[in-house]
């Protein structure tokens, strides 16, 4: 099969109150790209931030879509009665996303959209939502899922959030963010590291381990309120949370027995913590499955350490990695078909993605110390963090491993993302 | 602070800056986009074992009877007193975890010091360098602590007296990328309470 790679290249003029350059690449194998040309919408201008090179942005970081350019659109359309489809088919665009805005006396703004298929002219999509002026960019991301549902048949994962730990200035900041890296907020400043942030399944809480007490011991945090709670501060190490897919339980590494063990608590931080199994080795990064039946885990039981699933219950271990000498940091895909992990190969750490019905397994990265990482609600990309120029940054890599992008800084490591569940 | 991090492209870029933006902009990487096949099986290469480096610091005397008056508190032995009651680090090489015969009197001369301070309590620290995953790194520098302490109740300690815990790769005391930094990261240190 020939390869060939397609580089697409967009520039935007984001004028946001929040300023920020976006630019993007990706590389494709074979990937079909969709067409599609995003439209002003008509009365954009009313709007201190403009949608469409946000919902541009999202769909062209997918990877699997192509915008076409739209510019000196006069007049612009508000209706898909006023799109000339020849015009678009004659610039290869294979759908037209367009719409309007108007603000209400009130100061919300109607967001009226459609999507076109330039083809057989048929309306796909149209929508209409009602939103406060600081709503926007959430807005704008909710049409790249629209758009991107109907035209792939996948949910999108644009206005989903990321967390991760930023480590600068003699602090550790856990922080979340838009899936886009914007809106950034941090959960908390610590003086002490924070590492292995975990998402609640209804996105509202979040799990960490924080070294504040002298110790690792595992926190839950209400994203909302900010109240803290410690569920997890046992003698020695309290590490590794994983959220039961209910959202009742964590998954946790307790050294309280001298060596990494792992447990299930109660996500409240009551009751006794229950061992799931009783080995001499070290067991930890306990993931739950989708189906909450099992746990995949980190364990070197074998005289290395490699990724085992097991019973929550406990009983027999099953070992599912078995190239290389070193596999950690399992996360299952939403799916529960799939697994990624870190291998290590001689001095580089790399993303790995195993289908578990088949067992092949598969290199995502050609970065060299890639570490933590975590499928996006979708199963179709996988963040994780790895170093460049000798800082910790985070990069997207496709399930597939064709597309692939990085996240830059400006100050600082950042390191152990997680991606949150979708709203 | 917001917009700390930006998407960026690692691409064939020509800078587009906006001509609205009066930030400052940083031009968009240039480098070069390598088009690779998925690799559809991973190749089985164990990986190479680096040579142990030598652990960071000289010979250590043997502890000599402490001056009682000096303890502080009954707490804990003064820091920098001869010999291996001031030696607070116990160093390892790569990928190893029980206390080499070089570091074993220290071990030995904080378990006796415990041994024979019932109230004093210590906390041993276990810390790795930073290759490989932080949480398994955690549980890596636990093993380390575990061994430690181990060694320490032989010479008189009483497991209630000692906490093992372990930091990983979290809080390296070099924070270079090289051989001779990890080395110096792949420690157990002593703390005891009180200090």
């Amino acid at each position: 099969m020939k390869l060939s790679a397609f580089l697409v290249l967009s520039f935007f003029c984001l004028a946001l109150p929040a300023r920020a350059e976006l630019a993007l690449e990706f590389t494709t194998e074979g990937v079909r790209q969709i067409p599609l040309a995003v439209l002003p919408l008509a009365h954009e201008e009313v709007v201190t931030q403009s949608l469409t090179p946000v919902v541009a942005a999202d769909l062209q970081r997918s990877g699997l879509f192509r915008t076409v350019d739209a510019g000196g659109l006069i007049p612009v359309p508000a209706e898909p009665a006023q799109v000339h489809l020849a015009d678009w088919r004659a610039r290869k665009a294979e759908h037209v996303l367009g719409g309007s805005v108007a603000k209400l006396a009130d100061g919300r703004l109607d967001v009226h959209y459609w999507l076109l298929d330039a083809v057989t002219e048929k309306v796909r999509l149209t929508r209409s939502v009602t939103i406060n002026a600081n709503q926007l960019r959430l807005t704008a991301h909710q049409i790249a899922d629209a758009v991107y549902e109907n035209l792939t048949g996948e949910k999108g994962v644009f206005s989903t959030k990321i967390a991760y730990v930023v480590k600068g200035g003699g602090k550790y900041m856990l922080k979340v963010a838009d899936a886009d890296a914007y809106n950034e907020q941090t959960v908390l400043s610590s003086r002490e590291p924070i590492i292995s942030p975990r998402w609640s399944p209804d996105g509202r809480r979040m799990a960490y381990v924080s070294f504040e007490l002298n110790r690792p011991s595992v926190v839950v945090q209400n994203l909302a309120t900010g109240d803290r709670k410690t569920v997890a501060n046992f003698r020695g190490n309290n590490s590794a949370p994983s959220w039961s897919p209910d959202g009742s339980q964590l998954a946790v590494t307790l050294s309280r027995d001298g060596i990494a063990q792992i447990y299930v608590i109660e996500a409240s931080g009551t009751g006794i913590p229950r061992r799931v199994m009783s080995t001499r080795a070290i067991d930890t990064e306990a993931c739950f499955t989708p189906d909450g039946r099992s746990l995949l885990f980190t364990s070197d039981r074998g005289g290395s350490p490699q990724v085992y699933r097991v019973p929550v219950e406990g009983g027999n271990a099953q070992r599912l990695t078995f190239s290389g000498s070193y596999n950690v940091s399992p996360r299952i895909s939403p799916d529960g078909h799939k697994i990624t992990f870190v291998q290590q190969n001689g001095s580089t750490f790399r993303v790995m993605l195993q289908d578990l019905d088949s067992g092949q397994t598969q290199t995502l990265t050609d970065t060299q110390l890639d570490e933590s990482p975590s499928f996006s609600p979708n199963g179709r990309m996988i963040l994780y963090a790895t170093r460049v120029g000798g800082r910790g940054v985070l990069a997207l890599v496709s399930a597939d491993g064709r597309v692939r992008q990085r996240f830059t800084t400006q100050a600082g490591d950042v390191y152990e993302p997680a991606w949150g569940p979708l709203p | 602070m917001r917009n700390n991090l930006i998407l960026t492209a690692l691409a064939t870029a020509v800078l587009a800056a906006c001509s609205s933006t009066p930030t400052k902009t940083e031009p968009v990487k240039v480098e070069e986009v390598k088009v690779q096949t998925p690799a559809p099986v991973a190749k089985v290469t164990p990986p190479p074992v680096p040579a142990p480096v030598a652990a960071p610091v000289e010979k250590i005397a043997p502890a000599k009877p402490l001056d009682e008056a000096k303890v502080e508190n009954g707490g804990f032995p003064p820091k920098g007193v001869a010999g291996a009651l001031g030696q607070r680090t116990i160093y390892y090489a790569f990928d190893t975890f029980s206390v080499s015969d070089e570091y074993k009197p220290v071990a030995e001369a904080h378990g006796g010091f415990l041994g024979k301070h019932a109230k004093a309590k210590a906390t041993v620290q276990g810390n790795c360098d930073e290759r490989g995953s932080r949480e398994y790194n955690l549980a890596l520098g636990m093993r380390r602590a575990e061994a430690a302490k181990s060694l320490m109740t032989l010479s008189g300690a009483s497991a209630e007296q000692i906490e093992a815990v372990s930091f990983g790769k979290e809080k390296p005391v070099d924070a270079g990328h090289d051989d001779a930094a990890w080395a110096k990261n792949r420690r157990v240190d002593i703390v005891y309470q009180g200090e």
